[in-house]
């Protein structure tokens, strides 16, 4: 018998959605515990007899009777979850109760109910990302520090901070609450961000890069199981999600390093994810309210559409561009205006609107606004221009990886000026990119 | 061919601290897989094995019963697998591959007594 991918990771999440169910929220060390022993007991066992034919199943019969043992020998001095303190007090009906907090539809509902009640608005975005991946995809702080590039410590500390929170709340969100429609939103906008920080990540490693995307579609999955989560703005999300991710493959080359969308081998992006991000945009295309999501999709689908840069709809882009311009204007999303009008009209055009952005003193800090100037500079044959905006650029990079590549442009401003050819580049990738500055550009 | 037993040894502590994250116990269980498949497919797993408890009872002398083997034990047997090789020395190389051995544990190897007289 083979483990399946992550099987501890994803049973992490969902059987301590389950022992919360039971033990409640102000328990969740307790729940945690529970987990971390059957995973211990699962170790031991499997690695001298093998792995069992449904080990999901295995580990979950030992947390159930786990549970029930904590709840026989400790309900007279602690209380567990109040809505089945009843149920728990009597023989009668405990292991019903408890095999009921187990079921598949319990278990989807509650990690759903645990992911609304990480995105509580008193936590920080951050400490609200930290607690999805820690609770409900298992990652550890050490793992979740080395994919965002932060300390330990910092992570560590966002993790204790949230989960101080969420076990002073009486009990996890309720779905029927009044205030869900805003914290559907905060939920959307925490696994964007999540898709985001896998997607850019800062970390080369691109096992870690596609866990945490494929973690974020996978919750958002989740919402699209239940119909109050699976709003059409929902759908539009898992789209874009999926629409990018299905790029990751051809984003990293053999040596760890970015490859821009115009160096992509196409022929490498995952057709069946394109395929899905395709069919749940068609689901989202309901409703009155185009979303900054939606935008985003049909920007993806575009791209997705073409197999190259050069048969792009860019006047497509540019359109949706327009849209997002009035429905969610930024920085950001002109600089990315900007490129696709160059990518439409040519460079003079491009540098045009990239120089007509009315704040770019919001972009002075953005590598990519610089770059962006670069590349039109470089493709209109001014590379000593080009040049000095790509050293602008590279002063600018946040991270080991995005000065590598920017590093790697400035070095071939110098070898087209001893003669080599110019190649035309696109700088869609780094319009992805950007769109992930968004979040830091804006206060 | 000779069988020998491998007794898996490690401290309580090192035991608990050898599951770590969900994703490290994963990485463990596939490395334990992976050994055992081999010395499987290599036709040297005589017997699995079984996985022990960390703790029970030490019965000593006519009445002594303790609760241990922790209380004097630096490390516990956490269980064992037979395996056949040609001699100590092919049973201690084959023993090199336990992941046991990256956790901070050891694997005692013992010839099983022969009776060949």
């Amino acid at each position: 018998m083979e483990l399946s991918e992550h099987l501890f990771r994803r049973e992490h999440g969902r059987l301590v959605a389950a022992l919360t169910r039971i033990f409640g929220i102000h328990n969740l060390a307790l729940a945690e515990d529970v987990v971390q022993d059957a995973f211990c007991r699962a170790l031991e066992i499997w690695k001298v007899r093998g792995v069992p034919d449904n080990p999901a199943a295995w580990l979950m019969t030992v947390a159930r009777n786990r549970a029930l043992d904590i709840v026989r020998r400790e309900r007279t001095a602690r209380t567990f979850a109040p809505e089945l303190a009843r149920a728990l007090e009597s023989e009668w009906t405990l292991a019903p109760t408890v095999d009921e907090a187990f079921a598949t539809s319990t278990i989807r509902d509650e990690q759903l109910r645990m992911m609304f009640s990480c995105c509580h608005p008193r936590l920080a975005e951050e400490v609200q990302i930290a607690l999805i991946l820690n609770i409900l995809c298992g990652f550890g702080a050490a793992e979740i520090a080395s994919a965002f590039l932060i300390g330990r410590a910092a992570v560590e500390k966002r993790i204790v901070r949230g989960k101080k929170i969420l076990a002073g709340a009486k009990r996890l969100f309720e779905l029927t609450d009044a205030e869900f429609g805003q914290r559907l939103a905060v939920v959307q906008r925490a696994l964007y961000l999540l898709f985001n920080e896998g997607y850019h990540s800062a970390s080369t490693s691109t096992p870690v890069r596609a866990d945490l995307c494929a973690e974020a579609i996978r919750l958002t999955a989740l919402l699209l199981e239940t119909p109050g989560t699976a709003q059409p703005n929902t759908w539009a999300l898992g789209a874009l999600m999926c629409l990018h991710a299905a790029r990751l493959p051809a984003r990293v080359d053999a040596s760890g390093e970015l490859s821009p969308l115009a160096e992509q081998d196409r022929t490498r992006w995952d057709a069946g994810l394109v395929e899905q991000g395709r069919a749940w945009l068609e689901c989202g295309a309901t409703g009155s309210v185009v979303s900054s999501y939606h935008l985003e999709a049909a920007i993806a689908a575009v791209h997705a559409s073409a197999d190259s840069v050069e048969r792009t709809d860019w006047a497509a882009i540019v359109r949706l561009y327009d849209s997002m311009m009035t429905e969610a204007p930024s920085p950001v999303v002109a600089l990315n205006r900007a490129i696709a009008i160059g990518q439409r009209d040519g460079p003079e055009r491009g540098l045009h609107a990239l120089r007509e952005i009315s704040n770019a003193d919001r972009l002075c800090r953005y590598p990519f606004y610089p770059a962006a100037l670069g590349e039109f500079e470089l493709r209109r044959g001014n590379v000593e221009a080009a040049r000095a905006h790509f050293a602008m650029a590279a002063s600018l990079a946040r991270n080991p990886s995005e000065r590598r590549f920017l590093g790697r442009r400035l070095r071939e401003c110098g070898n087209i000026a001893h003669g080599s050819d110019v190649e035309s580049r696109d700088p869609e990738d780094r319009l992805a990119r950007a769109r992930h500055g968004d979040s830091r550009l804006q206060p | 061919m000779s069988q020998y037993v491998y007794l898996y040894r490690m401290t309580p502590a090192a035991r608990q601290q050898a599951m770590g994250t969900p994703a490290s116990a994963q990485q463990s269980m596939q490395r334990w897989m992976k050994w055992m498949a081999d010395l499987e497919a290599r036709g040297h797993l005589k017997d699995r094995g079984q996985p022990l408890e960390g703790a029970g009872k030490v019965v000593r002398g006519e009445k002594a019963v303790i609760d241990g083997p922790y209380a004097e034990a630096k490390d516990v047997v956490g269980g064992f697998t037979i395996v056949e090789a040609r001699d100590i020395d092919q049973a201690v190389e084959l023993s090199r591959g336990c992941p046991i051995l990256a956790g901070g544990g050891s694997v005692e190897v013992r010839p099983v007594m022969k009776m060949d007289y």
